[in-house]
């Protein structure tokens, strides 16, 4: 029971008080280029959901049962981005061949997923901070779940922006950004909320 | 083959205005926020990812007749991927600094957009010098605009620049700006915001440049218009005035007749 709590706590914490976009700094790029419509940014988010978790669910093995022992550590950055990309085309086959109308919405995002640190960090997070399987998986889900949450939220923010009447200067990403700074303030106040609780 | 100097100055000039990396084409954003909070990280992540992007375009463009086209991106992120764990390694063990500061960003230089989107829209394309060039322009650039950022959030955010934290071969000094500590340790004045430590203050502060950009872009193309406005009336004048003399010399011709 204690570890499951503790597994939840830390679900929790890194998804919202070291949220990955507004305070890691993972994925700006597709937080950035894909929030425009509420609908294409929940396509990314789910997108990048599931590939964090398979990528997660691979690597960790990958590099305590395989690099380690095979005397190998250094070369985790390659291996990780080569699973990455394949996991990548893998899944756009898999999604493609049986759910054709899922592809269609989610299809265009695969390959962005790719390039997005978001996924490379939590894989490389994972081994670098010397986390446990189960401390990975919790990792895995809080910073997908969170770059879920901010993508969908922020672009409800910007489809209201658009028609907001802001300075000419401030029209597009800046008045983005300085939302972004702002959401990213309200998370802050989040911070010390579990410190008080053992981790 | 001949080449003009010019060229390979625009070339290499290209990466640091007119096509900055980082403040014009938005890429590589995520570094620039995470890494600028010290002016002395910001100019070790630019330095990390110049030699990274100029030994990746060298080589993309050096083997762009042997990759197959269908495969070329995977092959790419191999070569950068590659060059970025021989980065990582020499920081470890150079620099080790640096390394801890800068993190899991040294690997995440694999995925920056810049370095892939160099490879494909120019390295695999062009000749390995104008590639070299074209990638010491675009690293310096991006070098920059690190910089500047990094300027701002340090300076407003802890008050002075600091330097030989990180390159440790300097000797440790601090600049005091917005804040000043006596040797004693007493705050003679403290005017700095810490919230542009924060990572809010990353992105005010990427968000306040990205506008100042917008700011004399949008000057600059009203300033054109007015200018372009300004030339046709003065056109249309001159017009007039020359139909008008012409018109009077006839009259005075014809009266004469």
């Amino acid at each position: 029971m204690e570890q499951f709590i503790a597994f939840l706590l830390a679900i929790l914490s890194s998804m919202l008080i070291d949220n990955v976009v507004l305070s890691r700094f993972y994925g700006i790029c597709p937080f950035l280029g894909v929030s425009r419509k509420t609908k294409s940014s929940l396509g990314m988010g789910i997108a990048v959901v599931f590939v964090i978790m398979l990528a997660t669910l691979i690597c960790w093995p990958l590099y305590h049962f395989v690099l380690v022992p095979a005397g190998i550590p250094f070369m985790d950055t390659v291996v990780y981005i080569l699973v990455i990309a394949s996991l990548v085309q893998l899944v756009g086959l898999f999604i493609k061949k049986y759910s054709p109308s899922l592809y269609k919405s989610l299809g265009i995002y695969l390959p962005l997923i790719t390039t997005n640190c978001a996924v490379l960090g939590v894989a490389q997070g994972n081994t670098d901070q010397g986390y446990t399987f189960l401390q990975a998986i919790a990792n895995g889900l809080g910073t997908s779940i969170g770059f879920l949450l901010i993508i969908v939220t922020f672009s409800c923010i910007r489809t209201r922006l658009d028609s907001a009447n802001t300075p000419k200067a401030f029209k597009g990403l800046p008045i983005a950004l300085i939302t972004a700074a702002i959401m990213a303030i309200a998370l802050m106040g989040l911070q010390g909320l579990f410190s008080g609780l053992a981790l | 083959m001949s080449r003009e100097k010019g060229q390979t100055k625009a070339n290499f000039l290209k990466g640091i205005f007119l096509e900055n990396p980082l403040f014009v084409s938005i890429l590589g954003t995520c570094p620039a926020l995470a890494t600028t909070k010290s002016l002395e990280a910001a100019i070790g992540m630019g330095l990390l990812f110049t030699i990274v992007l100029i030994c990746s375009n060298v080589l993309v463009s050096a083997l762009r007749k042997l990759i197959p086209e269908e495969i070329r991106t995977p092959a790419y992120i191999v070569i950068i991927a590659t060059f970025v764990t021989m980065v990582k390694m020499f920081t470890n063990a150079f620099l080790p600094e640096l390394y801890s500061t800068l993190g899991v960003f040294i690997s995440l230089i694999v995925v920056n957009c810049i370095v892939l989107g160099r490879a494909e829209a120019y390295a695999s394309k062009n000749t390995v010098f104008d590639s070299f060039i074209d990638g010491v322009g675009m690293g310096v650039g991006y070098t920059l605009a690190l910089m500047l950022m990094a300027l701002f959030r340090e300076v407003i955010g802890s008050g002075m620049i600091t330097v030989g934290n990180i390159f440790t071969f300097i000797p440790k000094s601090s600049l005091p700006i917005l804040k000043c500590v006596s040797a004693e340790g007493d705050v003679i004045y403290d005017y700095s915001i810490s919230l542009f430590q924060t990572p809010a203050g990353a992105f005010i502060v990427f968000g306040l440049i990205l506008a100042t950009i917008a700011f004399i872009q949008n000057r600059k193309k009203e300033l054109a218009s007015y200018r372009d406005r300004q030339e046709k009336i003065r056109k249309a004048q001159e017009a007039k005035e020359a139909a008008l003399k012409a018109a009077q010399t006839n009259n005075v011709e014809g009266g004469n007749k």
